[in-house]
């Protein structure tokens, strides 16, 4: 793993870089998110204040400002998933892991949140756990892709 | 020595999904196995388009298509197709109505009727190899710009060519480019907006991770004509396959010389850098995008100023989407009259739709403007499964409007799709059939919208807000007829006085769906009922006494324990508890709950 300070030299010192550099430091930090004091860091190394980093920092849903789990399951909710049938699998999910949307499991394992469209509309519904996509979804491949990332400890 | 076949493997995000990986890793060891490993090359395209059928594969010389695969299918195809020459029927796709098989990839109705100018290159080459970029002209006309065209010849081909911006709005792209050569100040950017986020439109990230080259080829272009020295891709967070695929066409381009300075020895340099996205459907919009890539809040700001006269940092900025910057290497190769020969009086050449929903060959199309919906969905979509009744087309996005049976056979073009009250947006087609409330659709879109508004200006902030708790009542029984009326003003209200794209075109579903389909709202309303039986405060869910074989699946998945058994064993749904959620319906093995 990079030091916090690796990670923002790897950047030029320009506000330009903003997203770039939160998006680093989130992905370096276990429990994907942003600490205030990545947060902190950012400001001090752009030179911008604390406020507008927070400011951008919020505005875009893909960042987070506190802990989620190891592995962020993001439901598509978008019209096409929608329309066959994703909001079962919502509830499914819901049931299954014990959380609502926007919460993580107790032992930091999972974090379940909702996305737009992630563009494989072909295969819906679909879902993302990280970095990787998951179509034609029904309970018993949820079943068994949950069980690979808990296995995968 | 040369190879005995060559496998094209589909390594789009769908196939991927779908397990292209596992089957990949297979058919290796197979091959090993059958001690053919060296005399068979197997290359991961990007996507073939028939997503629904994934993974999917074309062994060439033949073309023979297999779709479905599954890792122990890998052994038949090696010992039978490969060693002996036999077809593997099983694997074929079956046409739908014949049940007959279909060898190879062109005897599919769904390749068959398409032009492919944008996606000419996906599904057909490894999209991490340049090489095989060039081998099908790739780069050559970046050389015939660069050594034969003035800026001005390449501005007025593009021009005479018609092509529109694929991205939604179809400004004339040769005009953009004009005016952005016109613009004062030295300093000029081109931007590939790859913020592709309306729900059911995956034509950019296709192409991206099919056929990146082309993007960066079309952006030099771009940039030359111009007179810019700069790019910038802003491609989405939500698309790590596409960012990586063209993080490395990027990285190829410069090592051959085709990115950099003085490129092919010419005094024309040009580079481009990838800029990500965070999560924010507004970024789509250009000058929100701006922002975005300045390192601000993504929101837009009123416009003019344009971005070609002030865009990144205050300067001409020319901003076009994936597709559009796709179709021009081949407008240059080919000519602007090959291109405007495709296409209608106002709509030139080809465009790119994604058919998602209730159709039977879920995937990615190309066709000529000015074809027709009708085509679209049954000739290549093959139509609505399960005998379901085709209702609705929703068209152009969560912008976009639906559009009903009696009008399937308009001619898909900018003006005729727009004059129905949708746009063509970025070409996303999600097909709807008689189990979709046309109501629910509405408000699932419009709180997509409402979901995604930045807050900055009111109508859209507010506005859609209004409007998405009156649908809310309307789904839940309650809603009265006044509020039809000031649903629809208030479309209106919002569609006029919204800051940018996202709330201008917020209320389309919904004014589209009260001018098609007010029946529909009319039975939520006056009947209390849900005509397709979607709206989960119109319906319940019982269990048919006769047919319920007391098998505890329905009990065993209820999430919240609504399902008891009676004396005699038959299982009962505890209406007072039931969330209504649709499990028990779906999990049944004897159909034997119903919804009314």
């Amino acid at each position: 793993m990079k030091t916090k300070e690796e990670i923002l030299k790897s950047f030029p010192k320009n506000p330009d870089y903003i997203i770039e550099i939160l998006h680093a430091l989130q992905d370096n930090n276990p429990y994907n998110y942003l600490t205030p004091e990545d947060i902190k860091l950012c400001a001090e190394y752009l030179d911008l204040p604390v406020s507008y980093v927070e400011g951008v920092a919020s505005f875009y849903s893909m960042f987070s400002l506190k802990p989620r789990g190891r592995y962020v399951i993001r439901l598509c909710d978008s019209p096409p998933c929608h329309l066959v049938g994703s909001e079962s699998l919502l509830e499914y999910l819901e049931k299954k892991l014990k959380i609502k949307v926007g919460e993580t499991t107790p032992d930091r394992l999972f974090t379940l949140e909702l996305t737009s469209c992630l563009g494989v509309c072909a295969v819906a519904p679909a879902m993302m756990i990280n970095d990787e996509v998951y179509g034609n979804l029904t309970f018993e491949k949820i079943d068994k892709i949950l069980e690979e990332k808990r296995g995968n400890l | 020595m040369p190879e005995r076949a060559h496998i094209l493997l589909c390594a789009g995000a769908a196939c991927i999904s779908a397990g292209e990986e596992s089957f990949k890793s297979a058919l290796e060891r197979e091959l090993k196995e059958a001690g053919i490993y060296d005399e068979v090359k197997i290359i991961e395209t990007g996507c073939f388009g028939t997503c629904d059928l994934g993974p999917v594969m074309a062994i060439y010389p033949e073309g023979t298509f297999y779709v479905k695969l599954k890792p122990q299918d890998a052994k038949e195809i090696v010992n039978e197709h490969l060693l002996k020459g036999r077809i593997v029927e099983r694997l074929l796709v079956k046409e739908p109505e014949q049940k007959q098989a279909l060898p190879t990839i062109n005897d599919l109705p769904f390749f068959k009727n398409q032009v492919r100018i944008a996606l000419r290159n996906v599904g057909f080459i490894d999209p991490l190899n340049i090489e095989e970029y060039i081998a099908r002209d790739g780069y050559s006309a970046l050389a015939k710009v660069l050594t034969q065209m003035s800026p001005e010849d390449v501005i007025s081909e593009v021009k005479k060519s018609g092509l529109r911006g694929r991205g939604g709005a179809g400004f004339p792209t040769g005009l953009k480019w004009e005016l952005g050569r016109k613009a004062s100040g030295t300093e000029k950017y081109v931007v590939c907006n790859a913020d592709e986020g309306d729900p059911g439109a995956f034509m950019d990230r296709s192409i991206m991770e099919g056929d990146p080259h082309s993007v960066i080829e079309g952006m030099l272009i771009g940039g030359y004509a111009i007179g810019a020295k700069k790019g910038f891709v802003y491609i989405r967070a939500e698309y790590p396959l596409a960012i990586k695929r063209l993080t490395s066409a990027l990285e190829q381009a410069r090592n051959y010389g085709l990115l950099g300075d003085n490129i092919l020895g010419t005094d024309f340099s040009f580079d481009i850098e990838i800029r990500i996205g965070a999560g924010a459907f507004v970024c789509g919009e250009e000058t929100a995008l701006i922002a975005s890539i300045e390192g601000k809040r993504g929101m837009p700001r009123p416009r003019p100023p344009f971005p070609v006269n002030s865009g990144l940092w205050g300067k001409p900025t020319v901003i076009n989407n994936v597709e559009t910057w796709a179709n021009i290497p081949p407008i240059i190769i080919n000519g602007a009259d090959w291109f405007a020969s495709y296409g209608t009086e106002k709509s030139k050449g080809t465009k790119v739709f994604a058919l998602a929903g209730k159709i039977n060959m879920t995937g990615l199309i190309e066709v000529p403007m000015g074809i027709t919906l009708r085509e679209v969905v049954y000739n290549i979509g093959g139509g609505i499964p399960n005998g379901k009744k085709f209702k609705a087309v929703q068209i152009g996005g969560p912008a976009g409007g639906c559009i009903p049976a009696e009008y399937l056979d308009t001619p898909i073009d900018y003006e005729s799709i727009t004059a129905l009250g949708a746009i063509m947006g970025s070409g996303g087609l999600i097909v709807m059939d008689e189990d979709n409330c046309m109501v629910d659709v509405a408000k699932f879109f419009l709180s997509f919208t409402q979901d995604e508004s930045c807050g900055k200006c009111v109508p859209c902030r507010v506005g859609t807000k209004r409007m998405l708790e009156i649908l809310d009542k309307i789904t839940k029984g309650e809603g009265t007829e006044e509020d039809l009326v000031e649903l629809e003003q208030l479309a209106y209200t919002v569609r006029n006085t919204s800051l940018c794209g996202l709330g201008k075109g917020a209320p389309n579903p919904v004014l589209t769906t009260l001018k098609y389909f007010r029946d529909e709202y009319l039975a939520h309303i006056r009947d209390k009922k849900c005509p397709a039986k979607v709206c989960t405060a119109l319906i319940h869910y019982e269990v048919i006494r006769e047919e319920c074989r007391k098998c505890s699946i329905c009990f065993r998945n209820c999430p919240v324990g609504a399902i008891y058994k009676d004396e005699d064993g038959t299982y009962v749904i505890d209406q007072s508890k039931c969330t209504k959620c649709g499990i028990c319906f779906q999990v049944c093995p004897f159909k034997a709950i119903k919804k009314e």
